[in-house]
Protein backbone atom coordinates (compact mmCIF):
# COMPACT_ATOMS: atom_id res chain seq x y z
CA UNK A 1 0.00 0.00 0.00
CA UNK A 2 1.49 3.36 -0.99
CA UNK A 3 1.76 6.38 1.28
CA UNK A 4 -1.37 8.14 0.03
CA UNK A 5 -3.48 5.01 0.41
CA UNK A 6 -2.22 4.51 3.98
CA UNK A 7 -2.97 8.13 4.87
CA UNK A 8 -6.47 7.85 3.42
CA UNK A 9 -7.06 4.62 5.32
CA UNK A 10 -6.17 6.37 8.59
CA UNK A 11 -8.39 9.35 7.74
CA UNK A 12 -11.35 7.07 7.02
CA UNK A 13 -10.85 5.07 10.21
CA UNK A 14 -10.43 8.06 12.52
CA UNK A 15 -13.11 10.24 10.94
CA UNK A 16 -15.43 7.23 10.58
CA UNK A 17 -15.97 7.77 6.86
CA UNK A 18 -17.97 4.97 5.29
CA UNK A 19 -17.55 4.11 1.62
CA UNK A 20 -15.70 6.14 -1.01
CA UNK A 21 -14.65 9.73 -0.47
CA UNK A 22 -12.96 12.37 -2.59
CA UNK A 23 -9.78 13.07 -0.57
CA UNK A 24 -9.62 16.67 -1.85
CA UNK A 25 -12.81 17.42 0.09
CA UNK A 26 -11.30 16.46 3.46
CA UNK A 27 -10.78 19.70 5.41
CA UNK A 28 -10.32 20.51 9.07
CA UNK A 29 -13.45 21.96 10.68
CA UNK A 30 -15.42 21.30 7.49
CA UNK A 31 -15.40 17.53 7.19
CA UNK A 32 -17.78 15.82 9.61
CA UNK A 33 -16.00 14.54 12.75
CA UNK A 34 -12.77 16.46 11.95
CA UNK A 35 -12.64 19.00 14.80
CA UNK A 36 -10.02 19.75 17.43
CA UNK A 37 -10.17 16.56 19.50
CA UNK A 38 -10.38 14.36 16.42
CA UNK A 39 -7.40 16.22 14.97
CA UNK A 40 -5.15 15.02 17.79
CA UNK A 41 -6.49 11.49 17.39
CA UNK A 42 -5.83 11.73 13.66
CA UNK A 43 -2.28 12.97 14.21
CA UNK A 44 -1.57 10.21 16.74
CA UNK A 45 -2.94 7.59 14.33
CA UNK A 46 -0.84 8.92 11.45
CA UNK A 47 2.26 9.01 13.65
CA UNK A 48 1.59 5.43 14.70
CA UNK A 49 0.92 4.25 11.13
CA UNK A 50 4.21 5.71 9.85
CA UNK A 51 6.19 5.39 13.11
CA UNK A 52 7.10 9.07 13.05
CA UNK A 53 6.78 12.11 15.30
CA UNK A 54 5.45 15.30 13.80
CA UNK A 55 6.60 18.79 14.67
CA UNK A 56 4.14 21.09 16.49
CA UNK A 57 4.03 23.46 13.53
CA UNK A 58 3.18 20.60 11.18
CA UNK A 59 0.34 19.45 13.43
CA UNK A 60 -1.17 22.92 13.34
CA UNK A 61 -0.63 23.19 9.57
CA UNK A 62 -2.35 19.91 8.76
CA UNK A 63 -5.61 21.53 7.74
CA UNK A 64 -6.57 19.33 4.79
CA UNK A 65 -5.75 16.02 3.16
CA UNK A 66 -3.22 17.43 0.68
CA UNK A 67 -1.32 19.13 3.51
CA UNK A 68 -1.38 15.88 5.45
CA UNK A 69 0.17 14.03 2.52
CA UNK A 70 2.88 16.68 2.20
CA UNK A 71 3.67 16.65 5.93
CA UNK A 72 3.63 12.86 6.28
CA UNK A 73 5.84 12.43 3.21
CA UNK A 74 8.34 14.94 4.58
CA UNK A 75 8.42 13.29 8.01
CA UNK A 76 8.61 9.77 6.61
CA UNK A 77 11.51 10.72 4.34
CA UNK A 78 13.33 12.33 7.27
CA UNK A 79 13.06 9.32 9.59
CA UNK B 1 6.31 -3.97 48.04
CA UNK B 2 8.87 -3.72 45.26
CA UNK B 3 8.17 -1.45 42.31
CA UNK B 4 9.16 -3.06 39.03
CA UNK B 5 9.57 -0.73 36.04
CA UNK B 6 11.62 -3.15 33.95
CA UNK B 7 11.86 -2.19 30.27
CA UNK B 8 9.79 0.95 30.71
CA UNK B 9 11.07 4.25 29.40
CA UNK B 10 10.87 7.38 31.53
CA UNK B 11 11.57 11.03 30.88
CA UNK B 12 12.38 13.18 33.90
CA UNK B 13 12.70 16.87 33.13
CA UNK B 14 15.01 19.04 35.19
CA UNK B 15 16.89 16.03 36.51
CA UNK B 16 20.49 17.16 36.82
CA UNK B 17 20.06 17.72 40.56
CA UNK B 18 17.66 17.81 43.48
CA UNK B 19 14.26 16.14 43.28
CA UNK B 20 14.59 15.46 39.56
CA UNK B 21 17.91 13.71 39.98
CA UNK B 22 16.67 11.64 42.93
CA UNK B 23 13.58 10.66 40.92
CA UNK B 24 15.56 9.68 37.82
CA UNK B 25 17.86 7.58 39.98
CA UNK B 26 14.95 5.92 41.76
CA UNK B 27 13.20 5.04 38.49
CA UNK B 28 16.43 3.64 37.06
CA UNK B 29 16.95 1.48 40.16
CA UNK B 30 13.39 0.19 39.68
CA UNK B 31 14.36 -0.97 36.20
CA UNK B 32 13.38 1.90 33.90
CA UNK B 33 15.49 3.32 31.13
CA UNK B 34 15.62 7.03 31.91
CA UNK B 35 16.00 10.10 29.74
CA UNK B 36 17.37 12.81 31.99
CA UNK B 37 17.18 16.45 31.03
CA UNK B 38 18.18 19.95 31.85
CA UNK B 39 18.59 23.21 29.99
CA UNK B 40 21.29 23.53 27.40
CA UNK B 41 23.57 25.53 29.67
CA UNK B 42 23.68 23.06 32.59
CA UNK B 43 27.06 21.31 32.83
CA UNK B 44 25.77 19.04 35.61
CA UNK B 45 23.68 16.93 33.23
CA UNK B 46 26.54 14.67 32.12
CA UNK B 47 27.67 14.29 35.74
CA UNK B 48 24.14 13.30 36.75
CA UNK B 49 24.04 10.66 34.01
CA UNK B 50 27.33 9.20 35.21
CA UNK B 51 26.18 9.18 38.82
CA UNK B 52 23.05 7.20 37.94
CA UNK B 53 24.94 4.81 35.66
CA UNK B 54 27.25 4.06 38.58
CA UNK B 55 24.38 2.49 40.55
CA UNK B 56 21.88 1.36 37.90
CA UNK B 57 22.16 -1.08 35.01
CA UNK B 58 19.54 0.46 32.75
CA UNK B 59 20.14 2.94 29.94
CA UNK B 60 20.52 6.58 30.98
CA UNK B 61 20.24 9.11 28.17
CA UNK B 62 21.05 12.76 28.92
CA UNK B 63 19.27 15.22 26.63
CA UNK B 64 19.70 18.97 26.94
CA UNK B 65 16.53 20.88 26.01
CA UNK B 66 14.58 23.86 27.28
CA UNK B 67 11.16 22.31 27.93
CA UNK B 68 9.77 25.75 28.70
CA UNK B 69 9.47 26.08 24.92
CA UNK B 70 7.23 23.94 22.72
CA UNK B 71 10.15 23.26 20.38
CA UNK B 72 12.40 22.12 23.23
CA UNK B 73 9.76 19.81 24.65
CA UNK B 74 8.99 18.31 21.25
CA UNK B 75 12.68 17.75 20.60
CA UNK B 76 13.12 16.00 23.94
CA UNK B 77 10.17 13.66 23.37
CA UNK B 78 11.27 13.00 19.81
CA UNK B 79 14.79 12.08 20.91
CA UNK B 80 13.41 9.77 23.59
CA UNK B 81 11.04 8.12 21.12
CA UNK B 82 13.67 7.71 18.43
CA UNK B 83 16.05 6.17 20.97
CA UNK B 84 13.67 3.75 22.65
CA UNK B 85 10.58 3.62 20.35
CA UNK B 86 8.33 4.19 23.36
CA UNK B 87 7.76 6.49 26.32
CA UNK B 88 5.87 5.08 29.31
CA UNK B 89 6.55 7.59 32.06
CA UNK B 90 6.91 11.36 32.16
CA UNK B 91 7.89 13.24 35.29
CA UNK B 92 7.48 16.98 34.81
CA UNK B 93 9.95 18.26 37.36
CA UNK B 94 11.70 21.16 35.62
CA UNK B 95 11.14 24.45 37.34
CA UNK B 96 12.64 27.39 39.09
CA UNK B 97 11.98 29.53 42.14
CA UNK B 98 12.26 33.30 42.29
CA UNK B 99 11.09 35.25 45.30
CA UNK B 100 10.07 38.88 45.34
CA UNK B 101 7.32 40.96 46.94
CA UNK B 102 4.29 41.93 44.90
CA UNK B 103 5.10 45.06 42.93
CA UNK B 104 8.77 44.13 42.67
CA UNK B 105 8.53 41.27 40.21
CA UNK B 106 9.82 42.11 36.77
CA UNK B 107 7.93 40.98 33.71
CA UNK B 108 10.91 38.92 32.58
CA UNK B 109 10.91 37.05 35.89
CA UNK B 110 7.17 36.42 35.66
CA UNK B 111 7.58 35.09 32.14
CA UNK B 112 10.52 32.90 33.16
CA UNK B 113 8.63 31.40 36.11
CA UNK B 114 5.49 30.67 34.13
CA UNK B 115 7.42 29.17 31.21
CA UNK B 116 9.64 27.00 33.41
CA UNK B 117 7.06 25.83 35.93
CA UNK B 118 3.81 25.71 33.98
CA UNK B 119 4.71 26.05 30.31
CA UNK B 120 7.02 23.04 30.60
CA UNK B 121 4.16 20.90 31.92
CA UNK B 122 1.84 22.00 29.10
CA UNK B 123 4.48 21.56 26.42
CA UNK B 124 5.67 18.16 27.59
CA UNK B 125 2.17 16.81 28.14
CA UNK B 126 1.14 17.84 24.64
CA UNK B 127 4.21 16.25 23.10
CA UNK B 128 4.28 13.00 25.05
CA UNK B 129 0.57 12.19 25.20
CA UNK B 130 0.45 11.31 21.50
CA UNK B 131 3.34 8.88 21.93
CA UNK B 132 1.75 7.28 24.99
CA UNK B 133 -1.62 7.11 23.27
CA UNK B 134 -0.18 4.81 20.63
CA UNK B 135 0.22 2.09 23.25
CA UNK B 136 -2.94 3.13 25.10
CA UNK B 137 -0.79 3.37 28.22
CA UNK B 138 1.31 5.89 30.06
CA UNK B 139 1.62 7.83 33.25
CA UNK B 140 2.53 11.44 33.95
CA UNK B 141 3.49 12.94 37.30
CA UNK B 142 3.70 16.70 37.63
CA UNK B 143 5.71 18.35 40.38
CA UNK B 144 3.66 21.12 41.87
CA UNK B 145 4.27 22.56 45.34
CA UNK B 146 2.60 23.16 48.65
CA UNK B 147 2.75 26.81 47.54
CA UNK B 148 0.37 25.99 44.70
CA UNK B 149 -2.20 24.90 47.28
CA UNK B 150 -1.57 27.36 50.12
CA UNK B 151 0.39 30.25 48.61
CA UNK B 152 3.20 32.04 50.40
CA UNK B 153 4.07 35.69 50.86
CA UNK B 154 7.01 36.55 48.63
CA UNK B 155 6.18 33.74 46.21
CA UNK B 156 3.33 35.37 44.31
CA UNK B 157 4.32 34.31 40.78
CA UNK B 158 5.81 30.99 41.87
CA UNK B 159 2.64 30.04 43.77
CA UNK B 160 0.52 31.01 40.76
CA UNK B 161 2.61 28.90 38.42
CA UNK B 162 2.39 25.88 40.72
CA UNK B 163 -1.37 26.32 41.17
CA UNK B 164 -1.57 26.24 37.38
CA UNK B 165 0.17 22.88 37.41
CA UNK B 166 -2.62 21.49 39.59
CA UNK B 167 -5.25 22.74 37.13
CA UNK B 168 -3.33 21.23 34.24
CA UNK B 169 -3.07 17.93 36.09
CA UNK B 170 -6.79 17.72 36.75
CA UNK B 171 -7.74 18.63 33.17
CA UNK B 172 -5.21 16.26 31.63
CA UNK B 173 -6.32 13.40 33.88
CA UNK B 174 -9.87 13.79 32.60
CA UNK B 175 -8.94 14.20 28.94
CA UNK B 176 -6.28 11.50 28.71
CA UNK B 177 -7.95 8.75 30.75
CA UNK B 178 -9.64 7.39 27.66
CA UNK B 179 -6.20 7.01 26.08
CA UNK B 180 -5.01 4.91 29.01
CA UNK B 181 -2.85 7.72 30.40
CA UNK B 182 -2.88 8.52 34.12
CA UNK B 183 -1.94 12.01 35.28
CA UNK B 184 -1.19 12.91 38.89
CA UNK B 185 0.70 15.57 40.78
CA UNK B 186 2.99 15.57 43.77
CA UNK B 187 3.08 18.60 46.01
CA UNK B 188 6.28 18.72 48.05
CA UNK B 189 6.44 20.81 51.18
CA UNK B 190 9.75 22.03 52.53
CA UNK B 191 12.37 19.86 50.82
CA UNK B 192 16.07 20.54 51.37
CA UNK B 193 17.58 21.11 47.95
CA UNK B 194 19.69 23.79 46.32
CA UNK B 195 16.42 25.53 45.43
CA UNK B 196 15.74 26.10 49.13
CA UNK B 197 19.37 26.73 50.01
CA UNK B 198 18.76 30.47 50.38
CA UNK B 199 16.56 29.94 53.44
CA UNK B 200 18.22 31.31 56.59
CA UNK B 201 18.63 29.34 59.81
CA UNK B 202 15.92 31.41 61.48
CA UNK B 203 13.53 30.87 58.58
CA UNK B 204 14.29 27.16 58.63
CA UNK B 205 13.60 26.95 62.36
CA UNK B 206 10.28 28.69 61.85
CA UNK B 207 9.40 26.38 58.98
CA UNK B 208 10.17 23.29 61.02
CA UNK B 209 7.67 24.33 63.66
CA UNK B 210 4.96 24.12 60.97
CA UNK B 211 5.89 20.57 59.97
CA UNK B 212 4.18 17.95 62.15
CA UNK B 213 6.74 15.33 61.10
CA UNK B 214 9.39 17.53 62.70
CA UNK B 215 11.90 17.48 59.88
CA UNK B 216 12.49 18.82 56.42
CA UNK B 217 11.85 16.47 53.51
CA UNK B 218 14.53 15.07 51.25
CA UNK B 219 14.55 14.64 47.47
CA UNK B 220 14.41 10.90 48.09
CA UNK B 221 11.14 11.32 50.03
CA UNK B 222 9.57 12.86 46.93
CA UNK B 223 11.19 10.41 44.52
CA UNK B 224 9.69 7.46 46.41
CA UNK B 225 6.18 8.85 46.01
CA UNK B 226 6.70 9.59 42.32
CA UNK B 227 7.97 6.04 41.86
CA UNK B 228 4.80 4.69 43.47
CA UNK B 229 2.54 6.88 41.32
CA UNK B 230 4.15 5.76 38.05
CA UNK B 231 4.03 2.10 39.05
CA UNK B 232 1.31 -0.46 38.51
CA UNK B 233 0.50 -0.22 42.22
CA UNK B 234 -1.20 3.08 41.33
CA UNK B 235 -2.93 1.82 38.18
CA UNK B 236 -6.34 3.14 39.32
CA UNK B 237 -5.03 6.48 40.57
CA UNK B 238 -5.41 9.52 38.34
CA UNK B 239 -6.22 13.20 38.83
CA UNK B 240 -4.79 13.27 42.35
CA UNK B 241 -2.52 15.79 44.06
CA UNK B 242 -0.48 13.98 46.67
CA UNK B 243 1.24 16.05 49.33
CA UNK B 244 4.75 15.08 50.39
CA UNK B 245 5.03 17.60 53.17
CA UNK B 246 5.36 15.88 56.53
CA UNK B 247 1.83 16.88 57.40
CA UNK B 248 2.01 20.61 56.66
CA UNK B 249 -1.44 20.45 55.01
CA UNK B 250 -2.89 17.86 57.36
Amino acid sequence: MDLEARVLKVFKEVLEIKGDVDPSTLKYNETANWASLAHITLVAALESEFDIMLEPDDILAMSNYAEAIRIIRKAANAS
Amino acid sequence: MQVDLSDRVAIVTGSSRGIGFATAKRLALAGAHVVINSRQDDPRLAEAAEAIRAVATTQILPVAADVGTAQGAAALVKTAFESFRRVDILVNNAGLLKEAPIGMIGNDDIRALIDANLGSVLNMTQAVSRVMARRKAGTIVNLTSIMGRRGRAGQFAYSASKAGVIGATLAAAKELAKSGIRVNAVAPGYIETSMTGHITADQKAALLTSIPAGRAGTPEDVAAVVCFLVSDFASYVTGQVLGVDGGMIA
